[in-house]
């Protein structure tokens, strides 16, 4: 194995968080960073000639090449793991910018008491109002310690909307039943679909409280915190598995990539397979991360500091590949990796046809309308079978056809032919999804540990996860799908499918890229991986970053809150661990 | 490092196929050839022969009659025939996704219900190659004849591929050898890749917007490759 240089830094993972601490470590230190991603390099401005569905929506081209590598999949403990061989319920990126580059942008915040849920919900409602057999936990910091650092990632990402709660002041026309915010969105919401302004009547009408969808899709030009100057979306509709060819959509690589290619003290390697965290031999720090280039050789690149931002599974895999923590075992409760894998729910609730045309190849991947008003820490619970809650949106995503060809009222049983050529036709501009997004709290049957059959290109054993939906979950859905249905009639649809209701995990039907846990943040060692500065308990020198160290999903979208907490802790690094390294208070 | 399972499909040395396509079996339309250009084929003119890059003659004949029962050329619009299906789904089992390229092919192989995907070994060229040796003779019987093969594969795996790959056919961008002169487009009133609906997003309320259909290559000038000719 070839030796490089010590650097004072190394990252594993170039996409939002990895690009995020590069950036702030690069402009505000003179430490040498070495930043490792295992896909391919990108440039700022690359995206104009990938408006094309097959190749990039429906042949996956900005995913992870899962011939490579890839996770398996298990209901429960007692089942034999399966991998999962094409992409399905989640969508990871690969290559500089990962999945920031090919998401939708939509840019909600967590609820305050999300980040401290075991002590609010107990407060609350008793300790019996969680179900058995959860893992919920605080995450050992609240809501007002964040905020700041929100306000900046809406800053950094010029973020569209309207606030319905300034400093606790409300307004009408946001969201008032967010958290505060400590000022007005940087750009004003973005132009409405017509599908999400029928949404938005039908749901004032009912006393429901919408408001325009946060979005990293800007609606007009802005200039950032860093001096980046972005234009203003056009709805052309191609942003979710695409990268945004003009830039409106906030990316890793118009973002944060200008900056980090003028500091000479960051260095990008695209092709860099990590596969190891080394440790001293007191077990006490890391000494640096071992890859396989893309040539094939393999390296070791010493470092004083290691971030992880390598995305949810391979944060956790990583960490277990090289033995660093206990692994969780959910029959004895020992152990810390691995735990708290949760997947933010989202679903179709109401699909819904119309008898005039919506034109829905304009749009933007966050342009819409959402309501929250069953997803607040007040809600009354005194009718309702199930702990926390969700929103509910219509986008105007901008479909393609070969994905929404074939949406069909359930009235219509065929599926191939003249008679269902006729119908989908004739529905292919009529028809629209309500969708409920909500909230997955953690469980001690759902966790990650690694795969004893399936390995992947080098040898090493795949991720496993075991994941299950339990009664909460489904309760909510039901609940969401009924009210979902009463939007939709509101919305004056002829015919309705309601969502058939969540069932086992299906690994087929994609949710969202919001997969969390594995390396949790707590508020001790014995319940935890890292602190809420995401250092490491044991190791100080590592740091995790990402949706890994979530200790559940929250209703909302995870990366205002992932960036967040890199915003933070890059703070601390900065103030305060390069000063006195050791473990940060 | 696990063996991985042999992608080869192809015999060594292969005859080199064509799908003959007359004027009448088309109905007149555009067909994009190997060569990238348009050929509008009127009832006068000669067939065309298209060099087929995996199926052989029998085989495209096959698929190209299947598609056309799955999504027929009939009153409510033009189909699979008339949008090139049959040469789209050609060139794809040719390229890297029909050798699965991209999928994770590592052994072992085991059934499972529905939620964990597709857990086949077989590629998206073999499953076409067993699964095309069932409809043998196929493009040579009635409709209502070839409505009854369809219905007693329904279930397959070949059956759920040859549907998707007949709708991605009529709807891809034309530079992937569907969607010729864009009539699937034209059919859903899609415009392609349009770079900008600012002035319409809020304008058409309850009344349909269709522009004119414009492909990647008319809409950006550039001679965009598409991922079948990488590899």
């Amino acid at each position: 194995m070839k030796t490089l240089p010590a650097v004072d830094a190394v990252i594993v993972g170039g996409g939002w968080a990895g690009l995020l601490m590069a950036k702030e470590l690069g402009a505000r230190t003179s430490l040498s960073i070495v930043v490792l991603e295992r896909g391919p390099s990108r440039e700022p401005s690359q995206y104009a000639t990938d408006m094309d569905e097959l190749d990039y929506a429906i042949r996956l081209r900005m995913m992870q090449d899962l011939s490579q590598e890839t996770v398996t999949l298990r209901h429960d403990a007692t089942q034999r793991a399966l991998p999962l061989r094409q992409h399905g319920a989640f969508l990871p990126g690969a290559g500089v910018g990962g999945s920031g580059e090919h998401w939708n942008a939509q840019v909600p915040r967590f609820l305050p008491d999300c980040f401290e849920l075991l002590s609010k919900t107990t407060q609350k409602y008793g300790a019996k109002a969680l179900p058995d057999g959860h893992a919920v936990r605080d995450w050992g910091i609240t809501y007002d310690e964040i905020e700041p650092y929100y306000t900046r990632v809406d800053k950094l990402l010029g973020t569209s909307g309207k606030a319905g709660n300034i400093r606790g002041k409300l307004f009408d026309g946001g969201n008032i039943f967010e958290g505060w915010r400590s000022e007005e969105y940087p750009t004003p919401p973005t132009k409405v679909p017509y599908f999400s302004s029928l949404f938005r009547d039908a749901a004032k009408s009912l006393g429901y409280h919408p408001y325009p969808a946060p979005s990293g899709n800007i609606s007009r030009s802005y200039t950032n915190i860093d001096g980046i100057s972005r234009g203003g979306c056009s709805y052309c509709g191609f942003c979710a598995r695409f990268g945004c060819m003009m830039s409106a959509k906030a990316q890793p690589t118009n973002l944060l990539l200008p900056i980090i290619q003028k500091h000479k003290n960051v260095t990008l390697r695209a092709g860099a397979w990590v596969r190891r965290v080394l440790m001293d031999s007191a077990k006490s720090a890391a000494r640096g991360v071992t890859y396989v280039d893309a040539a094939g050789e393999e390296i070791f690149q010493p470092a004083a500091l290691v971030f992880l931002a390598s995305w949810t599974f391979n944060n956790t895999r990583l960490l277990q590949l090289s033995g660093i923590g206990e692994p969780y075992d959910p029959a004895s409760g020992r152990g810390t990796v691995g735990s708290n894998l949760t997947h933010q729910i989202s679903v179709p609730s109401a699909t819904t046809f119309f008898d005039q045309p919506l034109n829905r190849f304009m749009g933007s991947g966050s342009a819409g309308f959402m309501f929250s008003d069953f997803d607040r820490d007040d809600l009354d619970r005194s009718d309702l079978n199930f702990i926390r809650g969700g929103f509910f949106s219509a986008r105007g995503f901008g479909f393609q056809p070969i994905a929404s060809f074939g949406v069909l009222p359930n009235s219509i049983k065929t599926t191939w032919g003249s008679e269902w050529k006729k119908a989908a036709v004739s529905y292919y501009d009529r028809t629209g999804q309500i969708i409920f997004t909500g909230e997955h709290i953690a469980y001690k049957t759902n966790f990650m540990d690694l795969d004893p059959v399936y390995k992947d290109k080098l040898g090493d054993p795949l991720l496993r996860l075991t994941l299950d939906w339990s009664d909460n979950e489904r309760k909510m859905c039901d609940f969401a799908t009924a009210k979902a249905v009463e939007v939709a009639h509101a919305m004056g649809a002829r015919e309705i499918n309601p969502f058939p209701g969540l069932r086992s995990y299906d690994s087929t039907r994609y949710q969202t890229t919001h997969v969390q846990g594995g390396t949790i943040m707590g508020t001790s060692p014995a319940q935890s991986v890292v602190s809420p500065y995401l250092q490491h308990w044991q190791l100080p020198n590592l740091f995790i970053l990402g949706g890994s160290t979530f200790p559940q999903n929250g209703s909302a979208n995870p990366t205002p809150t992932i960036l967040a907490f890199v915003y933070r802790t890059a703070d601390a690094v900065i103030e305060r661990y390069l000063k006195h390294a050791g473990p940060l208070s | 490092m696990l063996p991985r399972r042999s992608s080869a499909t192809l015999p060594p040395m292969r005859r080199r196929h064509f799908l003959t396509l007359s004027a009448a079996t088309l109905g007149g339309v555009l067909v994009y050839s190997l060569g990238r250009k348009a050929s509008l084929l009127s009832a006068q003119h000669k067939p065309v022969r298209i060099p087929l890059r995996f199926f052989t003659e029998a085989e495209a004949l096959t698929v190209a009659a299947a598609a056309s029962r799955i999504f027929p050329s009939d009153e409510s619009g033009p189909g699979a025939r008339e949008a090139g299906v049959a040469i789209f789904i050609d060139r794809q089992l040719a390229s890297s996704y029909g050798r699965d390229r991209f999928r994770y092919t590592h052994p072992p192989f085991e059934d499972a219900s529905r939620e964990f995907g597709y857990q086949g070994s077989a590629t998206p060229r073999q499953i076409y190659r067993e699964g095309l040796k069932g409809l043998q003779g196929f493009h040579r019987v009635s409709p209502a004849a070839q409505d009854d093969a369809l219905r007693k594969i329904e279930s397959t795996v070949f059956f759920s591929l040859l549907r998707q790959n007949t709708i991605e056919g009529m709807f891809c961008d034309p530079m992937h050898g569907g969607n010729a002169g864009m009539v699937g487009w034209q059919l859903v009133g899609f415009p392609g890749p349009r770079m900008s609906n600012y002035d319409e997003i809020e304008e058409y309320y309850g009344k349909s917007f269709r522009p004119k259909p414009v492909s990647l290559r008319q809409a950006t000038g550039a001679k965009v490759r598409p991922s079948e000719d990488e590899s």
